[in-house]
């Protein structure tokens, strides 16, 4: 039977009501009396020297407040970067700065020159279209493999040269995985690239500064993640703002996908332009200005070398990839790269030697950094796509490779430094078996067949590290931050609770999820309990949500709040029936004295904390309120297999997924229908990354898929429904629930399987294809299919380009 | 500036606009019906899709003055009268067809718009009908299944949840 409440209940989302009748409160709902549009004007070159900016018409246009450039924040801290690698000769990363607005030079397509602050966004931007900007256009440098040859134009005059860091993990391995290379049975070489995408959540950002001249406070509201990280970040890095004077709210918020972590100028400039015209200030991105100013996600180039001894154990695996940062380095780029993917490259698997070289590279194009998955899609898209490459060669099946070299035991130590705590990954395969129906491929492909289509299964596994993660250890790495996350929780009088958690939901449901823990911890109704997050000023400090860390970290500190806070409560509760408080159990709502049929109601215990009549006020304050900080002791390791069947149309070379199957290891899962919507929003973003979306830059550094015409985003008839189970459950060992967490990994797992499936069905129509880049469209399969570059698809080094190549 | 009048969810609602207000900004900033979204700014994303004299429209392609005297109805007037949610967005909730809500008001007025020409559509036919309307969370399986299921057709062999 399943549950109707309470953890393991797929409780139906509360959140949804506003949701459905139109009631949400996103920011851009959001109008304060008296407010200012501002308009930014941006640059439409790559790369440029500024020699003036004449607004002077510009300025005496009706409507027009104030026009700011680049001087007006000379004395004022650029944005500032999060994480700071050490490269493999311990040397610190190149860090430009990275001005609120262009100061002298602009650097991508879409660099703020200027801003508009106008009584209405329509004179704004009027006014902008007057502002004359001289500016010199400089050559761009957009591929990344010329941007670290001698001589190359530097993205910034200052550095040394366009190589942010050179990072090699763990450097100390490299020889041994030389040998073992040198010494394997056959080694599997794969060239590949992850493409440049856009995470484009359907609300674009938007941002609204006020500052009330009475208080000296300023308050921003804006569609953040993590409005607590943006408040800490902007108040003292950039305009040097005491935490005490700074709200920030982050309330509904329409979808974020890693790209509303990171802290922007927008957000900056507004919060200092309603200081400076003593207005509020609002912002709201369209959707083409969000292609050239929110951070992109992924661009990696990659070459993978996989050993493998004669009874096919793999006995090393070696990378290089290039990984383009753009033109600054956004908060959290320098980490993806390197620690959410180098640690991650030992997969599945029990390979003794790994060895991980990135190269992290400035170009002229947007800044890149975390999106869904971050940095662990792009190690499993090269882990499962070599390993599917040496199947092939070596003639023997994929699934049984993979089985042989399963990790079996637990905690096991990888080589690249970190220590899977539990996982069982026979289980997930022998489920995604089942699912599969494997056995009833071939005669699936023959009816296929029969209709003149080739038809594919592909298959793979996926590990990733979420619950992100250990304080000490993170900085040790370079985070400039701690990652754990607090919970206050509070109780009423008459015994209701409101949680304030540092989480932000922007579509997982925690208003829902979160309550079902607290519900059973206690005994009581959901509906009960309240969650309030997303506003610096009535939740305690937060980390905020992103890398699947809502529930297993957020969820945590919960916990920790909550047994504090019934712990507690037992103690009155002893007073109230003079009983021991060793003897004291809360079941249904109801604490009772053991062995005894002596019991007292929840809400008669918490009204006791507020009218403390009959009360230990000599041992215990009255109240009922208690906060907790939760610091993971390690990531959470979710795994599992995935498999696609897909259609090839050989005389047109369009795939059509025709089944996707996702069994997954979460640990214990609170909200299964939750869960499955988040697997699913992730296979369809995986699915999307495989088939259709693409960032493309020209040779100039212009952005050619700079809107949905021309950026394919999955639409309803592109996607299949979605076969997914997550029963293989083996609990997260370190923390309170048992958790690991949901939202990245069907993004993760799903663009290998997806390749995979393509390449299965092009060879079974006797087509010798090794590899196609993603995104898969029909032209790159036709072509691949006829002949073009059957022994890969083009090289390494056209490759920097992305999808420029078709 | 030029005034504009419109019955918006059967109440009138008039006001001055631009020759370049476009509906969507009439809704959202001078009716404060804000459950009308802006995703996009090429008519692609269906977030601001509103009905028009009864069909379905994308409200950032329609300027606020080719609405004059206008039946507009939008998200805000769909609950039925006592406040509940009507069948549509009750099979929402129950199917978990929304995650962020962002793209949730357009998809709603859209299922609505094909229910009324096809009360029961295919799994194929929802798909393409609904191929002006991004959500960027759900993969839209849950989307799909929650029209099947507002059609009072069997979600069984969909899969669970
Ligand atoms: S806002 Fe109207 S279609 Fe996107
Ligand atoms: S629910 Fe977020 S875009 Fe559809």
């Amino acid at each position: 039977m399943p549950k109707d409440s309470g953890i393991g209940a797929s409780s139906k989302r509360r959140e949804d009501v506003r949701f459905l009748t139109g009631a949400g409160n996103y920011t851009d709902d959001i109008n304060i009396r008296g407010q200012a549009h501002v308009y930014f004007l941006r640059s439409d070159v790559a790369h440029g020297k500024i020699n003036g900016i004449d607004s002077s018409t510009a300025e005496a246009m009706p409507g027009v407040v104030r026009i700011f450039t680049g001087k007006d924040f000379e004395g004022i801290g650029g944005l500032p970067c999060g994480w700071q690698v050490t490269d493999r000769h311990g040397e610190v990363m190149q860090e430009p700065p990275h001005p609120v607005l262009a100061q002298g030079k602009v650097r991508h397509v879409g660099d703020p020159i200027a801003a508009v602050v106008a009584d209405t966004a329509e004179q704004a931007r009027d006014a902008a279209e007057a502002i004359e900007v001289d500016l010199e256009e400089l050559p761009a440098v957009i591929n990344m493999k010329e941007a670290l040859k001698e001589g190359a134009t530097k993205v910034h005059d200052d550095l040394t040269s366009n190589l942010c860091y050179d990072w090699g993990f763990v450097e100390e391995n490299k020889g041994a995985v030389e040998e073992a290379i040198q010494n394997a049975a056959h080694v599997t070489t794969l060239e590949l690239v992850n493409n440049r995408l856009v995470a484009n959540p359907m609300e674009p950002r938007v941002a609204v500064g006020d500052f009330e001249r009475g208080t000296g406070n300023s308050t921003l509201y804006t569609t953040s993640q993590n409005p607590h990280v943006i408040r800490l970040l902007m108040g003292a890095f950039v305009l040097g703002i005491p935490e005490h004077k700074l709200r920030v709210v982050a309330p509904d918020v329409g979808g974020g996908f890693g790209t509303k972590i990171f802290h922007y100028a927008e957000e900056a400039f507004c919060t200092f332009a309603a200081k400076a015209i003593n207005r509020p200030v609002k912002w709201t991105s369209s959707r083409s200005e969000a292609f050239i100013s929110d951070a992109h996600g992924r661009d990696h180039v990659t070459k993978i070398e996989l050993a493998l001894d004669a009874d096919n154990n793999f006995t090393a695996i070696r990378t290089e990839t290039h990984a383009n940062m753009g033109a600054y380095l956004s908060t959290f780029a320098p980490s993806v790269p390197t620690w959410l993917h180098g640690v991650l490259m030992a997969g599945n698997y029990k390979t003794p030697n790994i060895y991980v070289n990135v190269k992290a590279v400035f170009t002229n194009t947007v800044p890149v950094d975390a999106y869904r998955g971050a940095g662990r899609p792009e190690a499993t898209y090269q882990l499962e796509r070599v390993i599917d490459k040496a199947a092939r060669e070596l003639g023997v099946d994929p699934i049984a490779l993979r089985r042989q070299n399963f990790i079996t035991e637990f905690p096991y130590d990888t080589p690249v430094a970190v220590t899977y705590d539990t996982g069982d990954y026979g289980a997930t395969m022998d489920k995604l078996e089942e699912m599969a129906d494997i056995a009833g491929f071939a005669e699936r492909r023959k009816q296929s067949e029969a209709k003149g289509k080739l038809r594919g299964l592909g298959i793979n596994c996926y590990i990733e590290a979420c619950g992100i993660a250990p304080s000490n250890l993170v900085g040790q790495l370079g985070a400039r931050a701690g990652l754990y996350e607090s919970a206050t929780v509070r109780v009423n009088a008459t015994g209701g609770l409101v949680v304030m958690t540092g989480s932000h939901s922007h579509g997982q449901g925690h208003e829902t999820a979160f309550p079902q823990v607290i519900a059973d911890m206690i005994g009581i109704d959901e509906s009960m309990v309240e969650i309030v997050h997303g506003d610096t000023a009535n939740t305690p400090m937060g980390m905020g949500t992103y890398g699947s860390r809502s529930l297993a970290v957020g969820g945590s500190a919960m916990v920790r709040a909550a047994e504090k806070v019934i712990n507690k409560a037992k103690k009155i509760a002893a007073h109230l029936m003079e009983a021991s408080d060793a003897d004291i159990e809360l079941k249904d709502g109801a604490f009772s004295v053991a062995g005894t049929d002596k019991s007292v109601a929840w809400g008669d215990v918490c009204l006791a904390a507020y009218v403390p009549h009959n009360y230990p006020l000599e041992d215990i304050e009255p109240g009922l309120e208690e906060t907790a900080f939760y610091d993971p002791s390690n990531f959470t390791y979710p795994s599992g297999a995935y498999a696609c069947e897909v259609e090839v149309d050989p005389d047109t070379g369009k795939v059509t997924i025709e089944r996707m199957m996702a069994a997954d290891d979460f640990g214990n899962v609170v909200n299964p229908m939750i869960v499955s919507g988040q697997v699913h929003g992730g296979l369809a973003q995986g699915i999307g990354q495989a088939l259709l979306e693409n960032c493309v830059y020209d040779e100039n550094g212009q952005l050619l898929s700079a809107s949905y015409m021309d950026y394919a985003m999955p639409r309803a008839a592109d996607l299949p429904n979605f076969e997914v189970d997550h029963s293989c459950a083996t609990p997260c060992t370190h923390n309170p629930l048992g958790v690991k967490g949901c939202g990245e990994a069907g993004a993760i797992g799903s663009p290998p399987s997806v390749v995979n499936a393509v390449i299965d069905a092009l060879n079974s129509g006797g087509k010798d294809v090794p590899h196609i880049d993603m995104p898969m469209s029909p032209a790159r399969v036709w072509a691949a299919m006829n002949g073009a570059a059957a022994t890969g698809h083009g090289t390494a080094e056209g490759r920097s380009l992305g999808g420029a190549s078709s | 500036m030029t005034s504009v009048k419109m019955t918006v969810n059967g109440k009138s609602v008039s006001g001055e606009v631009e020759g370049r207000t476009l509906l969507v900004s009439f809704l959202r900033e001078q009716a404060g019906l804000t459950g009308t979204h802006v995703g996009c700014d090429t008519s692609q994303c269906g977030a601001c899709l509103v009905h028009v004299n009864g069909d379905a429209v994308k409200s950032c392609t329609m300027l606020a003055l080719e609405a004059e005297g206008a039946e507009v109805a939008t998200i805000e007037g769909q609950a039925n009268a006592d406040g509940s949610l009507n069948v549509i967005q009750q099979a929402f909730q129950d199917h978990h067809g929304l995650q962020c809500g962002f793209c949730t008001p357009g998809m709603v007025m859209s299922a609505a718009a094909l229910l009324k020409e096809n009360p029961k559509p295919s799994e194929t036919e929802i798909r393409e009908y609904l191929q002006g309307n991004i959500c960027r969370c759900t993969g839209y399986h849950n989307i799909v299944k929650a029209v099947l299921a507002a059609s009072g057709q069997d979600v069984g062999a969909i899969a669970a949840e």
